[in-house]
């Protein structure tokens, strides 16, 4: 449920679910996300799910702060809302031409590529949440043991496809762009597509996510 | 083959289409973009007879040196800019928020802005280009919008699908204010900030950096100390806000923004400055005032009334 609602600036207002994140709490964003942009509240103009909080965005030349407000405290997002959420497979190429933090990565977890490999993939993560470049889904959770902290300086180009960690995250770089995860590997799927306009994004909040390695020749043949 | 249409003889640094942006996309990582400065996009718009929310040529510093061919047309310029406008063998100074007649074989030299960032060309008609989710902005990030997602570029030909029948002159006496006070309204980390950064946020002035660009404004000064914790999960952002990474210098959000973040948010733009605040060119000061939610709104509203205003003029 939301615990606070506040205004972030004064064209948007800031559900706060908790300080924590996991899948319960993010599931409760997702469901006020979804009952919202279903209702299409005249005036509101962007709503933005993260782990725990939901940011919907107005206009402020058709409403304000108190009406959009009043209209978030009295929706009922309980009522069964069909989160549609799907399973995906991921392929990867963790070739070392693709994996440029692996030797970090082994340092800082203190595990063999083989098995820091193995903990990765075939295993379930669930989305969320997408943003920060289009379509870039965070998912979690990874084990305990494969948790570190970003690059201390970020790269200036991270390659599109990149699949990376950072804390208890993995996420894909869907275009190329500065980013300061721990590269592990490659995915050939266009994980955001614009020329799809009703649906650009592979990966949606909600949606489970697993990896399953490919090779580096399956990798080149992918897309013919 | 359209008979009308535009020769990109220089492009200029950072020269894009720009529409009202677009809406409902934030969740998928999508920003608004659009036009930085709105007031003067719509004025654009208005001084050459097209609907409000036709797509414009934005520019910032050095502008597009256009060769046009076809049939009588009406451009305007908004903004402060310094442009000239060619004609056969003469070359005049052209003048701001003022429509002008050009034919087959003109020139527009946007040569550049004048102490300030972002300026706007219309032409009365309709371009041929290309409309992604309702809006045909360029996003350089993503390569989402017209002309692939990229900015224009030398020896590019635009053509235009139509021209207004419209060709009336117009003329207005718009002057561009210029603010150094831009105010905030207290960020949802406000408290994860020092007594003394919180001093420095309000009452000590920040240079405009180099770095910035339709995704942000990077400032430079004094730094804001972090007490509480130099990330936050990573949420939300809207345009406006504004994060203080660990290095204490503060980024402001605009239209191009990433969509999310991690670092703590100290303070938000209020919609009433935002126009004039991304005008403000690098190693200008700038100074952050506190105000409270009714007054943003209520300054907001007298803002957009007094755009109304301006437009009904016209």
């Amino acid at each position: 449920m939301i615990k606070n609602i506040s205004n972030l600036g004064d064209a948007a207002l800031y559900c706060d679910f908790g300080n924590e994140v996991n899948k319960s709490i993010n599931s409760q964003v997702i469901k006020y996300f979804k009952t919202i942009k279903e209702k299409k509240f005249e005036g509101i103009n962007n709503l933005t799910p993260s782990y725990n909080k939901l940011i919907i965005s107005y206009d402020l030349k058709k409403t304000n702060f108190k009406e959009v407000k009043n209209y978030v405290e009295n929706i009922n997002a309980e009522v069964s809302i069909d989160i549609n959420s799907k399973k995906l497979e991921i392929p990867v190429c963790c070739h070392e031409s693709f994996s440029m933090d692996i030797k970090r990565l082994e340092q800082i977890l203190k595990l063999s590529r083989e098995k820091i490999l193995e903990n990765f993939l075939n295993k379930e993560y669930f989305c969320y949440m997408t943003g920060f470049i289009a379509g870039m889904p965070f998912l979690g959770d990874l084990d305990e043991n494969m948790r570190a902290q970003r690059l201390e300086t970020p790269r200036v180009k991270v390659p599109k496809g990149s699949v990376a960690l950072t804390e208890q995250f993995a996420n894909i770089y869907t275009f190329e762009s500065p980013g300061g995860w721990n590269i592990l590997g490659n995915t050939p799927l266009d994980v955001f597509d614009s020329s799809k306009e009703d649906k650009p994004n592979l990966i949606n909040p909600g949606d489970t996510v697993i990896f399953k390695e490919i090779t580096l020749d399956q990798y080149k043949n992918y897309n013919e | 083959m359209s008979k009308n249409y535009l020769d990109i003889i220089r492009p200029g640094i950072n020269t894009t289409f720009q529409d009202k942006g677009r809406d409902h996309l934030y969740h998928i990582g999508i920003p608004f973009s659009g036009a930085m400065d709105n007031r003067n996009y719509l004025i654009a718009n208005k001084l050459v007879n097209n609907n409000l929310d036709s797509p414009v040529i934005e520019f910032a510093y050095q502008g597009p040196h256009i060769k046009y061919s076809g049939e009588k047309i009406n451009f305007a310029v908004t903004g402060d800019v310094i442009f000239s406008i060619k004609k056969k063998d003469t070359e005049i100074e052209g003048k701001c928020y003022e429509s002008y007649q050009i034919e087959n074989g003109d020139e527009i030299n946007i040569i550049s802005t004048n102490k300030s960032v972002y300026g706007y060309l219309a032409l009365g008609g309709e371009l041929d280009l290309k409309f992604q989710w309702n809006s045909c902005s360029i996003n350089t990030k993503a390569n989402i919008g017209s002309n692939d997602g990229k900015k224009l570029d030398v020896g590019q030909r635009i053509n235009l699908k139509k021209i207004n029948s419209n060709k009336d002159i117009k003329k207005t006496n718009y002057i561009n204010t210029k603010i150094e006070n831009i105010r905030v309204i207290k960020g949802t980390n406000f408290d994860y900030f020092s007594e003394e950064g919180k001093k420095i946020f309000y009452e000590k002035e920040f240079t405009v950096s180099k770095l910035s660009d339709r995704m942000g404004m990077r400032l430079e000064g004094p730094k804001i100390n972090n007490i509480l914790n130099t990330n936050i999960k990573s949420e939300g952002l809207i345009k406006g806000v504004i994060q203080v990474p660990a290095d204490g210098n503060p980024i402001i959000m605009l239209s191009d923004h990433g969509t999310i973040g991690g670092y703590p948010k100290i303070g938000v733009v209020a919609s009433v400055d935002y126009d004039r605040l991304v005008q403000i060119s690098p190693g200008s000061k700038i100074k952050f005032k506190e105000i409270n939610l009714s007054d943003a709104e209520t300054l907001f509203k007298l803002y957009e009334m007094e755009t109304q205003n301006l437009l009904s003029q016209i």
